[in-house]
């Protein structure tokens, strides 16, 4: 079992219309695979698809090697953990929102939460730096301590596979890099999958094993960073012109974009 | 954690680990002085009316005389009217804490989604075609809740489009069905003989005055059933306090949920019109009152707001039947005025942090 995430000639969408043509890929186990691509190529309607959001049309979803469309919400709850966008939950306090991660493996009947339950959700607000602060409301945390927090939620789900929805896209640059690099280390130490939807490409590149590069509801490339951030394909994909050059520290590639101004300039020398 | 953390001094367990179930202490003790003070307004109920007992009279009355006048009165007056009270007060705000719940909105009442409307269409056309004269006044409720009943089914089955809840058009589809009923009702009003319009007009107002005892016991019964089995889907409610989306994803059922507990709040708030007319605000108050108070956890506020509002409407009776004893005022009325104020004042008295969910 290689594969955490099969998808196979999946489409779908919203009503009769395919907002998702033919996508085919496959999650590696242990990796931190990063879906990119411009507004509208199908990033979210994916996502709502692999979560049970949307119903599948065509083609199949596998997680772990079950069939994602037949599984309860229960069952998948325990195999997959959501980070969403942005956290709607204002007077919540963070241990009692990160002990919600605990309901999927709740009884059916159950009421209360164990002391098992405390002690993971205790160990992983420890783990994202929240600890100090779970006494407190959840609108009363800045956006970057939310996804701490979401985290933490997510982690106390103790699923192999985790899933996140452009975590970073509101927020600071010290914040964003806090949020991946702690994805990192639960992809690297705790072997966690990771499936992340991601707009900035350099964060992208930096981060990822994998890219999957989308437009207009189906895989434009796939692969390493490397293979995947050229300016060639981002000018295909998102109708723009950049300069990419490797990261001197980590080699990855990174994207540089340029104003109209320097068009014709960039234009003249292709090989920079 | 275990005892040996404590011996090495490791401050968590004294600093920190207690808080996390500390929870459940504050939520006993609040439920301890809610059992209190609705011991309290059980005997305020029982002492103050049109004849006004001590507490010694209650004792003697009980062990003295079974024939006494003044026990009858206790008997078959004050204690049903008690009852009643706890149970209308404590239903209305039970299916309060529970809309608001679903629809993540925290103005919704049990009267927003139209199930009063029909309910009072019911009794209206009832009055009017004059069933009870010919049937008896059991007649009425039954119109009522035949009433209720068309409503809740029009809005479920316009509010939920093949398995799929949308939830804002279940709320708006109640709010418009609550608009054509009332209109209906006015319609109804206009055209009928005014020697009817008093009987709309009072039981319009509601009255927890001559119920059946029959009707006492269906209620309790149903609304005690109801609670507890909307205790066991309270952390359902708690984890659709972050959106059904959400809930879905932490592996709730969130679209069953929504079903059921729609329904049998809305057959609560059915039941609890007809029997005793429109009281309004209890359903909106009480669950409000109740989160400023102690939280939004619906583990507390589920028990929390369905003694609370007994507690309330048991008071709010008292008031209305000695103000201007020996006639009644209206029990509507109390609970809109005395009601308002107390939100008012809790609210501008709780800090803004910690305020509504």
């Amino acid at each position: 079992m290689e594969n955490a995430i099969e998808i196979k000639n999946l489409r779908c969408g919203y009503g009769h219309k395919f907002t998702i043509h033919d996508i085919s890929f496959n999650v590696q186990r242990g990796k931190l695979t990063s879906i990119i691509g411009p507004n509208g190529a199908g990033k979210t309607t994916l996502f709502r698809a692999i979560t049970g959001m949307l119903p599948v049309l065509e083609g199949s979803i596998r997680i772990n090697d079950n069939d994602a469309t037949r599984m309860t919400h229960k069952a998948r709850a325990r195999q997959i953990a959501i980070v969403n966008q942005t956290v709607e939950a204002d007077f919540i306090s963070i241990e009692d929102y990160v002990l919600m991660g605990r309901l999927p493996y709740h009884a059916p009947l159950q009421l209360f939460e164990s002391s098992e339950d405390y002690a993971i959700a205790e160990k992983n607000m420890r783990l994202t730096g929240i600890w100090e602060k779970r006494k407190k409301l959840m609108n009363q945390l800045s956006g970057g301590e939310q996804q701490l927090a979401a985290i933490a939620r997510a982690l106390t789900q103790q699923t192999e596979i985790l899933l996140l929805d452009e975590p970073t896209s509101h927020l600071d640059i010290s914040h964003q890099m806090r949020i991946l690099n702690l994805v990192q280390l639960l992809n690297r130490e705790k072997n966690l999958t990771v499936l992340l939807i991601i707009h900035d490409l350099n964060l992208a590149s930096e981060f990822s094993d994998q890219l999957i590069m989308l437009k207009e509801g189906s895989i434009h490339t796939a692969g390493t960073p490397e293979e995947v951030l050229t300016y060639e394909n981002i000018e295909s994909v998102y109708d723009t012109l950049v300069l990419t050059q490797s990261n001197p520290l980590s080699g990855k590639p990174c994207v540089f974009p340029v104003s109209e101004k320097h068009h014709l300039h960039l234009r003249k020398s292709p090989d920079l | 954690m275990n005892i040996s953390h404590l011996c090495t001094g490791n401050r968590y367990i004294l600093t920190n680990k207690f808080p996390m179930q500390g929870k459940y202490y504050k939520w006993i003790v609040f439920l301890a002085f809610l059992l209190l003070l609705l011991a309290g307004s059980i005997i305020a109920g029982l002492c103050f009316g049109e004849i006004r007992f001590s507490i010694q009279d209650l004792f003697q009355l009980w062990n003295g005389d079974p024939d006494d006048v003044r026990l009858n009165i206790l008997r078959q007056l004050r204690i049903p009217r008690i009852i009643l009270g706890f149970i209308v007060g404590g239903t209305l705000s039970l299916s309060g804490v529970i809309l608001q719940g679903i629809f993540r909105n925290p103005l919704v009442e049990p009267y927003t989604l139209g199930i009063s409307g029909g309910a009072s269409v019911g009794v209206t056309a009832a009055i009017v075609l004059s069933l009870h004269t010919l049937y008896g006044s059991l007649i009425l409720p039954i119109a009522g809740f035949i009433g209720a009943l068309v409503t809740i089914v029009l809005v479920y089955t316009l509010g939920i489009r093949r398995g799929k809840v949308r939830i804002h058009n279940l709320l708006l589809t109640g709010v418009m069905i609550s608009f054509i009923s009332s209109s209906l009702m006015l319609l109804i009003m206009s055209v009928t003989k005014s020697e009817n319009l008093h009987g709309i007009v009072f039981w319009i107002m509601g009255s927890l005055n001559e119920t059946a005892p029959a009707l006492i016991t269906l209620i309790s019964t149903t609304s005690l059933v109801v609670l507890c089995l909307a205790f066991f889907y309270t952390p359902t409610l708690n984890a659709m306090r972050l959106g059904a989306e959400k809930a879905i994803q932490l592996g709730i059922n969130a679209n069953r949920a929504i079903k059921i507990l729609f329904l049998l709040s809305s057959l609560l708030t059915g039941i609890c019109v007809s029997i005793v007319g429109v009281i309004g605000f209890v359903g909106l108050i009480i669950p409000q009152l109740m989160r400023f108070i102690i939280g939004s956890d619906y583990r507390i506020l589920l028990p929390s707001s369905f003694i609370g509002g007994g507690i309330f409407l048991i008071l709010s009776d008292i008031f209305a039947r000695t103000i201007i004893a020996p006639n009644e005022l209206p029990i509507g009325v109390i609970t809109g005025i005395i009601g308002g104020i107390i939100f008012i004042l809790v609210m501008s008295n709780t800090r803004t942090e910690k305020t509504i969910a």
